[in-house]
């Protein structure tokens, strides 16, 4: 709190959350600390990273008052204490919140939908409302900050604020070995995470974090000459559109919105497809928004 | 006193999350208050992933084994949480940049005193 060098503090978020994936990973959450790990260490660092490009990097001398806040806080801190008295113990198994459904779900999942990875078909299947509607708002998210950043773009061909690394030799040549591999385990975590951690979600992220190391190396026109703005947003109106249609489909053959069992003859295979398509759609959305938000951000004009 | 001490991980989120709610009371500048929420996410987030832990329990993907499984129901809600975060940070981000660009500056302070003058 004390810093006023921006940069420093950026990094160590990046690390604070690198940390507290592994501390996901000892409270047995693997999909949850997979996730952090690619966002709030990777994509969140580069997009508060190129901030600080375009704004500024060291703050001012503080002009704020110590004693009102602290005082707000430590009330809040002790009353939130004084709650967590009547909190369930740590790791306690007869804890409410392991009384609801989550028994159905660990003991039924596996008869109803044939997936090992209860995570992905509790995210996929049982509450795919929920996760329809959080690809809406990445979704949301990526159209904003297009049209908060769009009118402040400098033109194509126009030198941009990121200068890519392609002349340092060493860099160039690990990224050649790196970027194909990443991408190959993005597919990988795609398409496994029915059986491992995994899903549409952490494989859209790595995904996009490896078309952002070509960008950030080989240069932001090379990459642009595939990704267009119109291409992105296609991409990203295809992943929304998929999920929905998937529902829309569920409801035509005589199922609710997004009940899976009536895909196929057999309700398993039914459920199989469902989740393949929704994770299809979701991994395409997130690759398409986080690779759309990075190259927005790094095409912004820098201010005088 | 064995139940307090029980619960030093709704603890460790509360004095997390204080820290997060410090630095965005307390702090001037826009991007140590976006920090400052994030850590104050984050805190969340360990409190309900901290929740779902079972002792003695394991990931919660299924083996042929006889094991206790933690509760998957609050990776799955976080999961989705942290990648809706980083799209609303990076939405945060963008009317950073907009601000710098019409008052020339991230602090609020200045901010402030440019909105008086006018």
């Amino acid at each position: 709190m004390m810093m006023r060098d921006l940069f420093a503090i950026v990094m160590l978020f990046g690390i604070y959350s690198l940390l507290s994936a592994a501390i996901f990973v000892t409270l047995d959450a693997v999909d949850v600390a997979f996730t952090e790990a690619a966002v709030g260490a990777g994509i969140s660092t580069i997009l508060v990273l190129s901030t600080l490009a375009l704004t500024s990097s060291e703050e001012k001398p503080p002009q704020h008052k110590f004693f009102l806040p602290l005082l707000v806080v430590l009330i809040t801190g002790t009353a939130l204490v004084f709650g967590t008295l009547d909190m369930p113990d740590f790791a306690d198994p007869n804890a409410p919140v392991h009384q609801h459904v989550a028994p159905r779900y660990i003991h039924d999942s596996f008869q109803e939908t044939g997936l090992p990875n209860i995570v992905t078909s509790v995210l996929a299947s049982y509450r795919g409302y929920d996760t329809m509607g959080e690809v809406v708002v990445i979704f949301t998210a990526g159209i904003a900050v297009s049209l908060l950043l769009t009118s402040v773009r400098h033109k194509r061909n126009e030198p941009g604020n990121l200068k890519d690394l392609g002349h340092h030799p060493i860099i160039l040549y690990v990224s050649q070995l790196m970027i194909p591999l990443i991408l190959l385990f993005a597919l990988y975590v795609q398409f496994h995470g029915d059986f491992g951690p995994g899903g549409g979600f952490q494989a859209g992220v790595i995904f996009a974090a490896g078309f952002i190391l070509y960008a950030m190396i080989i240069g932001i026109d090379k990459i642009r000459e595939t990704f267009s703005s119109a291409c992105l947003r296609w991409l990203a109106v295809t992943g929304v559109v998929l999920y929905i249609s998937v529902g829309i489909v569920t409801l035509l053959l005589g199922g609710e919105f997004l009940n899976y069992n009536v895909i196929a003859e057999d309700p398993v295979e039914g459920q199989h497809w469902g989740i393949f398509l929704v994770e299809l759609g979701v991994g395409i959305t997130v690759t398409a928004t986080m690779l759309g938000l990075f190259l927005t951000f790094s095409e912004v004009k820098r201010s005088q | 006193m064995s139940t307090i001490l029980e619960l030093y991980n709704y603890w460790i989120f509360i004095f997390l999350m204080m820290i997060g709610f410090y630095i965005v009371i307390a702090q001037g500048n826009l991007i140590k208050k976006i920090v400052g929420l994030n850590i104050f996410q984050t805190s969340v987030f360990l409190l309900y992933i901290s929740m779902g832990k079972v002792a003695g329990g394991t990931a919660p993907i299924l083996i042929d084994a006889d094991v206790t499984y933690s509760n998957p129901l609050p990776h799955v809600l976080i999961l989705t949480a942290i990648v809706v975060g980083v799209a609303t940070t990076s939405v945060a981000m963008a009317l950073i940049i907009r601000i710098h660009k019409a008052y020339g500056t991230i602090e609020e302070h200045e901010i402030h005193e440019q909105d008086a003058s006018l």
